[in-house]
């Protein structure tokens, strides 16, 4: 048994409160929910295996003989999941900074600071090399069976990639605390985290367009321009790569280039965490004074009045505008593709509605969520004398509002271009929309706003349903844009899907 | 005060509610027009189950409520536009300033904007939230906010107020200035009903008070019909209210 406050006693302890908080999560407590929490685990790496084998059974037989392109294809698709795995370090970074759940215990205790912070960051590092390793699991799985051992490779890269992002996260955090300060960097480290996440995939569909008018994040991977600038094969910066394919020597590298990079910055970092997070617990909100939207209380509808109480929230909490409006992020590049082949009707809008759709989808289910679920005043409201049927409609009134202002331009533009194109998309837009604000209204829970980001944790049935009725959704379209009745079939799954989840959702019960 | 001349504004009859056990027991309960009631009873004993089941927050599995008359049950928002709620945590919205937060209440309570401006400036005066006004009550203190939803419930001018322990974490300033406010309500023919831990609150600020325990009544009336329900004179509400639970527990 290890010495108390000794490095690995903290280590256990740190492993003993992440382990509970991780069953907590899938299981919610309940005997019967682990039972279904470790079904549905195993359905999940099921479906996950079977959409590896979909996706990369093609790629099985690249070998460390492989072209420029295949080393290509390869390194763009680390870089864009190392891009994403900084996008969530980056968040694991900026909670443990600014959670004061044990922060008075621990510096008020003789224990070392420096060593409990060192512990704190190897478990951010240990869980996000994890969830790497379990999410990259069925594609390394399927390409090692159809491809050989040698693929197996792949997982330490993978945990290298894990452990390169964690340090970044925290050099990057640690500069901000730097740069901007205490308080300022909350805010501003999740608006990072959360542009990283969507940078390199929009970034790609950008280059895309402009190199091959398709809106295919590959497209630019495989480009002659990206192949003619591309490093010689020899070069270390395939080492990655290289090691995926089974070079082992290159394995070693890069496994000893990531961890030997964490542990750098551990031990670099450990004492400035620990500054930085008694900086951060100190800091209160700033005093914002504001301006009056009018020199006196004006006569409003309650169901105004709520209307318009959410979308001021919404307005004044850029964390929150951050979240939520990622999704129109994503709609950078449909609306650039629409912009370049305004006017060709070359039948890009097949591929450009459903993403249109599917991002609307996704944007309504958070502000859904905001504004049914995240009501900061639930007894106030509650206690009013208004009928709840009232209070709900004027919610879903502020989420269709809002998503209708977002896409109103593009739909606008579609419809100049195309008038069928225009009304298959609009069409689409409020289906997705009001699906996924039907799913949030079915399974709505009482909670804070700023607990935002742990709805898709709250109820699972709830994230997947949401995320299959957008998918659904945007299916149709693709199919009504195509003019084929097909579209009848997918929009039937999608009305399916809201028939499922109203006889499951516990709001019925 | 004769307090049976007085209208009744909250009347309970026959008040169930089972969660996992039974929170509230066939519950009996009349406040009058114009009183300060003050429930008391330990932890559990279903006091706040009972205020919530009033203002609609819960739905009793039996029995009726009726304010002012008016059947909470049947018809819960004629109910809800006289009577306000005001919980120990005080909820309100951080992004918006108290002088819009009392702007959303009066809209949602559907008053003359007006009046509600004129009433809202009234109450922002009396509980010293004018220099924070148009502040947004983020960076506010517990106290702050706890006056800034005080405000909220007392600016659509409420026939019943009914309060769950709001003095709770308060500082003697903060708690003073609430406890005045509530005076005042009722001496303007408010009904106040408060729950309390602070017994000397409860004895100094109301005209009877009630202890509940394992969901039902176990006595009620003034600190004297207590007292003399314990058979004991001269002796503190702190020492009659153990007393009662005391042989509640041992009669249970």
């Amino acid at each position: 048994m290890s010495q108390p406050a000794s490095l690995t006693w903290l280590a256990g302890h740190e492993f003993r409160l992440g382990w509970r908080d991780w069953v907590s999560l899938m299981t919610a407590g309940g005997r019967t929910r682990a039972r279904n929490a470790t079904v549905a685990l195993i359905l999940f790496a099921v479906f996950m295996h079977v959409f590896a084998y979909w996706t990369v059974a093609s790629y099985a037989d690249a070998n460390l003989a492989s072209d420029t392109a295949a080393l290509v294809g390869i390194t763009g698709t680390l870089v864009l999941s190392w891009s994403l795995l900084l996008s969530q370090a980056m968040e694991s970074v900026t909670r443990a900074f600014y959670s004061r759940s044990d922060l008075d215990l621990i510096l008020t205790s003789p224990a070392s600071a420096r060593k409990v912070f060192a512990v704190r960051m190897g478990r951010i590092a240990a869980a996000a090399v994890a969830i790497a390793v379990l999410l990259a699991a069925p594609f390394i799985n399927v390409l090692a069976m159809l491809g050989g051992s040698r693929w197996l490779a792949a997982y330490g890269v993978v945990a290298a990639m894990g452990a390169v992002a964690t340090a970044a996260a925290l050099a990057l955090t640690i500069a901000l605390f730097r740069i901007v300060g205490a308080k300022r960097t909350r805010l501003i480290a999740q608006v990072v985290a959360a542009v990283i996440g969507a940078a390199f995939v929009i970034g790609l569909q950008i280059a895309a367009i402009f190199s091959a008018g398709s809106i295919s994040r590959f497209a630019a991977l495989h480009s002659n321009w990206m192949l003619l600038h591309a490093p010689d094969t020899g070069s270390g910066f395939w080492w990655p790569a290289r090691a995926m394919l089974g070079d082992y020597v290159a394995l070693a590298g890069v496994v000893t280039f990531g961890f030997g990079l964490l542990c750098a910055s551990i031990t670099l970092f450990s004492r400035r965490f620990g500054e930085h997070a008694v900086r951060a617990a100190g800091v209160s909100a700033a005093t914002v004074r504001q301006r009056r939207w009018s020199p006196g209380f004006r006569r409003r509808a309650p169901g105004r009045v709520l209307r318009h109480k959410e979308w001021a929230l919404l307005q004044r909490d850029p964390w929150l505008i951050s979240q939520t409006l990622m999704q129109v992020l994503y709609l950078i590049p449909p609306a650039l593709l629409l912009w370049v082949t305004f006017g060709d009707r070359n039948g890009s809008y097949v591929v450009l509605i459903p993403v249109v759709v599917m991002a609307a989808g996704q944007l309504a289910g958070g502000l859904a969520w905001l504004s049914i679920s995240g009501e900061d005043a639930p007894d106030l409201v509650a206690t009013a004398p208004i009928t709840s049927h009232r209070v709900l409609w004027a919610k879903v009134e502020a989420v269709i509002g809002m998503v209708a202002v977002i896409f109103a331009p593009i739909v606008a533009m579609l419809t100049l271009d195309a008038v069928f194109a225009g009304i298959v998309c609009a069409l689409g837009i409020l289906s997705a929309a009001a699906a996924a604000t039907v799913i949030q209204l079915c399974f709505r829970v009482q909670a804070r706003r700023s607990q935002f980001r742990r709805r898709q944790t709250s109820s699972r049935l709830a994230t997947f349903a949401e995320a299959f009725s957008s998918i659904a959704w945007a299916a149709t379209t693709a199919l009504a844009s195509a003019g084929t009745w097909a579209a009848l079939g997918t929009a039937a799954i999608a009305f399916a899907i809201l028939a499922g989840v109203w006889l499951i959702s516990p709001s019925r019960a | 005060m004769n307090l049976q001349n007085h209208p009744v504004a909250l009347a309970l009859r026959g008040v169930s509610k089972r969660f996992d056990r039974l929170a509230v027991d066939a519950l009996d309960l009349t406040v009058y027009g114009g009183e300060f009631y003050a429930l008391v009873g330990p932890n559990g004993a279903g006091k706040t189950t009972t205020l919530r089941m009033v203002v609609g927050l819960l739905r009793p599995d039996t029995g009726s409520i009726c304010i002012e008359g008016i059947d909470a049950l049947s018809d819960p928002v004629a109910a809800k536009q006289i009577t306000a709620w005001l919980s120990d945590e005080p909820m309100i919205y951080d992004k918006l300033t108290p002088y819009e937060y009392l702007e959303f209440v009066a809209g949602l309570w559907r008053i003359e904007p007006t009046a509600a401006e004129a009433r809202a400036r009234e109450l922002i005066g009396w509980l010293g939230l004018e220099p924070h006004a148009h502040e947004r009550c983020e960076g506010f203190s517990k106290g702050m906010r706890q006056k800034v939803a005080l405000a909220g419930a007392l600016v659509h001018d409420p026939k019943l107020i009914i309060l769950d322990e709001p003095l709770t974490g308060l500082d003697a300033g903060t708690a003073r200035q609430v406890k005045n406010v509530l005076r005042e309500r009722v001496r303007a023919g408010g009904t106040v009903i408060m729950t309390t831990h602070i017994l000397e609150v409860a004895e100094r600020m109301a005209d009877r008070i009630g202890v509940i325990a394992g969901g039902r009544l176990i006595a009620e009336g003034t600190l004297d019909d207590l007292r003399r329900q314990t058979g004991k004179t001269a002796t503190s509400l702190e020492d009659t209210f153990l007393t009662l639970v005391a042989e509640q527990v041992a009669a249970a």
